[in-house]
């Protein structure tokens, strides 16, 4: 408790610069700085964002994007983490298979989005998939770079006391390596965002993408979209924040291994 | 007598997160031309702190630091640069030589700081590490040297710009003590042609050969 | 065991590339199947001069052993499609996708694309390195503008860049500055972030042993941070230039009239694809050659 009420203490240090934008936003397009840009002040988007939380529509596709991530996000993790361990841990697995994940990294994602559909038709699963492959390279390089910068001193004395291949694996490896894996699905976020927004805006059904591209309503659009952008910005935070949490969490359970 | 240095109620508080931690409450500290001193005192009572205050290295929380008269409080960064790299030589326990640099290079580095022209650079460095018994030495890097040879490189890189006041933290805290007593040797060497010296030690007997033993305690001098 | 990789990796080429052969002779020729014996042997040679230079050269001494799994995917790929497994999908064979690499970068128009692609990523890259780097400098070197500015950011970075697109058409029009400036937003937050946690791992010892020989605010920043956080920094561009490419495409699939995202809506799409990740794999290649250089000029600042 008091640790949240230090933290509220810095809240405002640490918004200062946010409310200087929104503050300097409103300024240049109430004194025309920004004519003929048509771009609406910082309180009518606000008022926006406000209107938008009570609307069922902006939930929806809420919703329909919240579950593209999460479908994404789980999918990435599943194949992204064992697959790391398996490489960050033997040496030949990582000489035979790192240039060909090097290659495929490589592979432009956006591109592959016609072929997606082409195999698995124009439903959720392409998006799903494209989704998947954004999250993946960060989660997999992280962990794959976290399982292979293990201290060797805490490997050689949990050796020393005969400790097994799974219990090192269990209980040596994994508590060490885990902040760092999420430090990289934190990262991996922002690529999902990017390739979320950018199938949608190219025609999947519904979704972030869809209204901030969508101009159906003129003139109130704009305030629209810009509302839709702050609120994608404020889900991003509270995500980020709920990793950084995590990852403090996870590295007090590190820290119960480290070896002084 | 001058004062080379003199510190006036130096206090410092480090911000450890949210916590404030009080290391130095008040030092006030003279020392003469001339002098060899010793700083003494248990771990964590602030010795290094202090050491980095006088070297410049770290700016006092409040309190006034002199050195050779000159109120350091009031200059800038750039010019605490140029104190350092004239006035201080700085010899620390785990030597702090750059790796991939011969002893010749190394020696040369603050001179390089203080512009000094190539030629007499070379020659200042050369004249130092022949005088430390490290003629033939030159051209080694410090990993292929020995702890107390790189402890005399550091020495001569101390040197360098003929500073008044030499600083030295622990520097034979990772030296046996053989050659921990041939680095002392050099020091008094360099005390009785005039250097002022203002050692760091855990070693009683070092400290017996100092002219001065200021004992630290919690963050304040015993008396 | 090496010697054995290498025979087989060999083996597995030349297996793979006679069917590019024999396309080659289908694209010449326009009667698909029938093979050239010249361009066979014209692989042929190409193969043997890479595998007799390998053991020449050190760096390509691994080769065979690192290009194994590529091999083998391709392999697969290209008996999948043979063998009927990936019907009723269109896919093409890899080796007539590799001959059409071939065939497309003779085109005179697909260079016109491409470079307007890479135009595009070469200015957004520089102004978001031109952007990031001192930026990045300033909030790892000063606490002070770290407190203030971190919180900004971190909030700004949350804002998919893609979701900017139609905000900075509306703004700087439909031409190529918002797909400029978007491609810049892309690279920058994996810049900056890299630049700021470079800065600030910096050594502290190395730090403080520059300070104590008098070393001025400039000296410390050009001699010690500037070589030591290079390699990270690099590092970070590597990362940036995935992101670069992905809003690259997206933007063009939204609405440009020239660029290899337009190239993917042709049915040349499976050649451009290949094309753009042998682009992508060249310049991960060279920012990692750079890293590494790098990372020596880190080394020789070291204290030890």
């Amino acid at each position: 408790m008091a640790k949240i009420i230090d933290q509220l203490k810095t809240l405002p240090q640490r918004l200062l610069t946010i409310m200087i934008f929104l503050l300097v936003w409103e300024i240049a397009v109430k004194a025309g700085l920004l004519y003929p840009s048509p771009v609406p002040p910082a309180s009518s988007v606000l008022g926006a964002l406000k209107d938008l939380a009570f609307e069922s529509i902006f939930w929806e596709h809420t919703f329909v994007s919240m579950q593209r991530i999460l479908s994404g996000y789980a999918l990435a993790i599943i194949i992204a983490v064992p697959l790391g361990f398996a490489v960050g841990w033997s040496t030949t697995l990582e000489r035979y298979l790192d240039p060909l994940l090097q290659t495929f990294r490589q592979i432009p994602l956006m591109a592959l989005f016609p072929v997606f559909i082409l195999f698995f038709g124009t439903g959720e699963l392409p998006c799903i998939l494209i989704i998947m492959l954004a999250a993946m390279w960060c989660i997999l390089l992280s962990t794959i770079s976290s399982v292979q910068n293990i201290d060797p001193f805490l490997v050689k004395t949990a050796r020393s006391v005969g400790t097994s291949q799974w219990d090192m694996l269990r209980k040596v490896v994994l508590p060490s390596a885990v902040p760092s894996i999420f430090t990289g699905m934190r990262y991996a976020y922002t690529d999902i965002l990017l390739v979320l927004i950018a199938v949608e805006m190219l025609g999947v059904n519904g979704g972030w993408g869809i209204i901030v591209s969508s101009h159906e309503h003129h003139g109130q659009s704009h305030t629209v979209m810009y509302a839709i952008l702050i609120s994608m910005a404020i889900v991003g935070v509270i995500v980020n924040y709920i990793f950084v949490a995590l990852e403090r969490r996870l590295c007090r359970w590190k820290e119960t291994i480290e070896i002084t | 007598m001058d004062r080379i240095l003199e510190t006036e109620s130096v206090t410092k508080t480090y911000r450890l997160g949210k916590i404030d931690v009080p290391v130095l409450h008040g030092i006030d500290l003279s020392v003469k031309q001339g002098e060899f001193a010793a700083i003494m005192g248990p771990s964590g009572s602030g010795k290094s702190t202090l050491l980095n205050i006088i070297g410049c290295l770290d700016r006092p929380t409040s309190g006034r630091v002199l050195i050779d008269c000159i109120d350091t409080s009031t200059l800038s960064d750039n010019e605490l640069a140029v104190i350092r790299g004239r006035k201080i030589g700085f010899v620390f326990q785990t030597f702090n030589l750059v790796a991939r640099l011969s002893a010749q290079r190394n020696v040369e580095m603050p001179m390089i700081y203080q512009d000094v022209p190539r030629n007499a650079r070379v020659k200042r460095a050369r004249e130092l590490l022949t005088l430390f018994g490290l003629s033939d030495r030159m051209d080694h890097k410090p990993p292929e040297m020995s702890g107390g040879q790189r402890q005399r490189v550091a020495l001569a890189r101390a040197l360098a710009n003929d500073p008044a006041l030499i600083l030295a933290d622990e520097p034979t805290g990772n030296l046996d003590s053989k050659t921990g007593k041939e680095i002392l040797r050099i020091l008094e060497d360099l005390n009785e042609r005039g250097r002022t010296i203002l050692i760091v030690t855990h070693d009683h007997e070092i400290a017996g050969k100092c002219d001065r033993i200021i004992r630290l305690k919690d963050g304040v001098i015993e008396t | 065991m090496v010697v054995y990789t290498r025979i087989i990796a060999v083996a597995l080429t030349v297996l793979l590339l006679i069917p590019i052969a024999q396309g080659h002779g289908a694209i010449t020729e326009s009667s698909p199947g029938e093979s050239s014996p010249a361009g066979i042997i014209a692989l042929l040679i190409i193969i043997a001069g890479i595998f007799l230079l390998s053991y020449k050269i050190k760096q390509l001494n691994t080769l065979p052993q690192r290009s194994l799994a590529v091999v083998i995917f391709l392999l697969a790929w290209e008996l999948a499609v043979r063998a009927g497994l990936t019907y009723p999908a269109a896919i093409p064979v890899p080796s007539r996708v590799f001959q059409g690499v071939m065939d497309i970068v003779l085109l005179e128009k697909f260079w016109e694309h491409t470079m307007i692609s890479l135009e595009r990523v070469f200015l957004g890259y520089a102004l978001a390195m031109i952007i990031a780097i001192p930026l990045g400098f300033a909030v790892g070197w000063f606490n002070t503008v770290e407190r203030y500015l971190d919180p900004f950011l971190q909030t700004m970075r949350q804002i998919p860049q893609l979701a900017l697109f139609p905000a900075f058409i509306l703004f700087f029009g439909i031409g190529e500055l918002p797909k400029i400036l978007l491609i810049m937003l892309a690279a920058v937050w994996w810049i900056l972030l890299s630049t700021i946690s470079a800065v600030q791992s910096v050594d502290p010892f190395l730090v403080k042993t520059a300070r104590s020989v008098g070393a001025s605010q400039w000296d410390l920043l050009r001699k010690v941070v500037l070589p030591s956080a290079a390699p990270t920094i690099i590092t970070g561009m590597r990362y940036a230039s995935t992101e670069v490419i992905l809003v690259l495409v997206a933007v063009e699939l939204l609405g440009a009239s020239k660029g290899l995202g337009i190239l993917l809506n042709t049915p040349r799409y499976w050649e451009v694809l290949v094309f753009m990740t042998i682009l992508g794999v060249t310049a991960n290649y060279m920012l990692v050659l750079l890293e590494r250089r790098l990372c020596r000029w880190k080394e020789e600042i070291e204290i030890g």
